[in-house]
């Protein structure tokens, strides 16, 4: 009895594998070849950067595909000192975390108001921020760098929102992260239910009270939503800082991982800038890898909305 | 009741104060003057911009190197979206849909979607410097070393000016498939399964399948994509000005609007040449936001 049970569980396993086979077919295989090729065109680009950033200069300048003699983890230290990447990574933390918190703080409330609080010229200010979704950065570029020249001037706190420093490009990316996170957070808390609120303010909260201690939590997915937005795009911003902050020990690291590689000449240190790359890509990879389902949520979300 | 109405508006205010004053000073304020300088012949020296009428625009309709830049982001426009999608559909109904073992996807998708969506994680400014590595000319380039070992002859793919333009439009694609993957597959798990289960019992194959099941209705989330790449197409500036000689060659051959605004107003210092560069691109985004919300509101009444 049992070896007959055992027998047939074996059997049906065997057919179902050639089944499996049958149906995965010729077009089966190709469907998998083709997911595959995306797949190797996507990791490998990114692995030979990988593997180059602990090659010797010799190396990097031979066969393109040969394997590292030993591995040259001083590529690591000059990048890292010498090209400064640490100095442009650090700053970058500091910009995006000034610039995420306030994009968050101030665009949520704008949003909050703009979605519950019917007033007039309510739709006005909904439309001035929303409008902003359509306007090419470009057309702005030249005005926006006088506009921050200008606020050097301005007394008492003008040496810190001028240019070239770094609160000034954080209030530049609060402003030009304002349309999509309004118009994005205020289609949210207006799908909100309004008893919660309505209880607290009977109970005598204030209007302050109910959107910290009771909207702000219950949007909680929006919200992560839009950080997730933020970050990235703040992160990976170029021709803003590429405008507004010219010196160099102020830079982001998007402008330092360019500057690397435009500074051709005979001195170029290869092996830092492949060392730059990694430094750059392999903590986003990190990062994603942990987070995938949160992010790939959260920028698909903030696409369709 | 008259307090309560006061600490409401006070409210308002308060919680309004911060976000308008820095979008108007930032951002609304440097677009309205942008359509003032672009009349100006200014370069930055005097205190007051000269006006100078339509002067400029008059200027831009005899350059060359606009008129190329034009012409990239209309070749942009048109294939970045087109590739993009019909790629990102292809994996995604794949994925999904389309696996061998019938409506369940194919196996290791959820592995496939985190590896292709990886690009998208990346700035742009360090695609292009990776990118400009792959392509190096010599035998130690990613592309040409194993083509050179071949004996095949190496191609300048960032500095002969016939091929620069598809390096670029490759890399564009190269970021985009795996975001759209993804946002198709978010699509594609909205419709109910049973729609495939009905199609596939009625003897539908893979390709029926797809054209009559999937890409209908995912057909408002392709527009989504679409209005989404033609903007970036538009946009395009840091894989133009890191990743090609010369910021944009070689010769102009992929220098972009982006471009020439920069490279007018930070590099030659005509600020009003370039708000008026900023002036054309501004129209031609609102055109394409404009005719591309048209069109899907015609499709939508059609439906």
């Amino acid at each position: 009895m049992t070896t007959m049970t055992s027998w047939t569980v074996a059997n049906s396993r065997k057919l179902a594998r050639q089944e499996r086979r049958r149906r995965l077919g010729p077009l089966g295989v190709l469907t998998h070849l083709a997911l595959l090729v995306w797949t190797l065109l996507t990791v490998v680009p990114i692995l030979w950067t990988f593997l180059a950033s602990v090659k010797s200069e010799d190396e990097i300048f031979g066969d393109a595909w040969s394997l590292p003699a030993a591995l040259r983890w001083d590529n690591f230290a000059r990048a890292w000192e010498q090209a400064h990447i640490g100095q442009y990574m650090l700053n970058s933390v500091i910009v995006v975390s000034f610039s995420t918190f306030g994009t968050m703080l101030i665009g949520s409330m704008a949003a909050y108001v703009l979605a519950r609080y019917p007033f007039r010229g309510n739709r006005a200010v909904y439309l001035l921020f929303v409008s902003g979704l359509a306007f090419p950065v470009y057309l702005a570029l030249t005005p926006l760098f006088f506009v921050v020249q200008n606020m050097g001037n301005v007394p008492l706190v003008g040496p810190f929102i001028g240019l070239n420093t770094h609160a000034g490009l954080v209030l530049v990316y609060i402003a030009y992260s304002m349309p999509f996170t309004v118009f994005f957070l205020s289609a949210f808390f207006r799908t909100l239910p309004t008893a919660v609120g309505e209880a607290a303010m009977v109970d005598g909260a204030s209007h302050t009270r109910v959107f910290f201690q009771i909207m702000l939590p219950m949007a909680r997915p929006g919200i992560i939503s839009i950080t997730i937005f933020n970050i990235l795009g703040q992160w990976n911003q170029y021709q803003l800082p590429l405008v507004l902050l010219q010196e160099r020990d102020k830079w982001v690291l998007t402008q330092g991982i360019a500057d690397i590689s435009t500074a051709a000449g005979y001195d170029q240190d290869w092996s830092a800038l492949f060392a730059a790359l990694t430094l750059a890509i392999l903590p986003m990879l990190v990062v994603y890898t942990v987070f995938q389902r949160q992010i790939q949520s959260g920028l698909t979300s903030g696409a369709l909305k | 009741m008259i307090f309560n109405r006061y600490r409401r508006g006070l409210f308002i205010t308060s919680f309004l104060a911060a976000p308008v004053i820095l979008y108007l000073v930032y951002v609304i304020s440097p677009y309205i003057q942008a359509f003032y300088i672009a009349m100006t012949d200014w370069r930055g020296v005097t205190a007051t911009p000269r006006f100078i009428g339509l002067d400029n625009f008059e200027r831009l309709l005899g350059d060359g190197t606009f008129w190329k830049a034009v012409s990239h982001n209309g070749a942009l426009l048109l294939l970045l979206p087109l590739i993009t999608i019909v790629i990102a559909l292809f994996f995604a109904f794949l994925l999904n849909v389309g696996g061998p073992q019938g409506l369940t996807g194919i196996r290791g998708s959820k592995f496939y979607r985190v590896v292709f969506f990886f690009p998208q994680v990346l700035a742009v400014a360090v695609v292009a410097v990776l990118f400009q590595q792959v392509f190096r000319p010599d035998g130690s380039g990613m592309l040409n070393g194993p083509m050179m070992a071949l004996g095949i002859s190496p191609i300048g793919f960032l500095s002969d000016p016939d091929v620069a333009f598809w390096s670029v439009l490759g890399v564009m694609v190269w970021q985009a498939v795996g975001f759209y993957v993804v946002l198709f597959s978010a699509g594609l798990a909205s419709i109910p399964r049973d729609m495939f289960e009905a199609a596939q019992i009625d003897g539908a194959g893979r390709l029926s399948l797809f054209f009559r099941i999937t890409l209908p209705l995912l057909w408002d989330t392709v527009q989504v994509a679409w209005v989404y790449l033609g903007i970036l197409a538009l946009d395009v500036f840091a894989i133009v000005w890191v990743m090609t000689d010369q910021h944009g060659g070689p010769d102009f051959s992929t220098t972009v609007m982006a471009a020439e605004i920069y490279r007018n107003a930070f590099q030659y210092f005509r600020f009003g040449y370039a708000s008026a560069l900023g002036v054309v691109m501004f129209f031609f985004t609102v055109g394409f936001a404009i005719l591309s919300l048209r069109l899907s509101r015609r499709e939508r009444i059609e439906y």
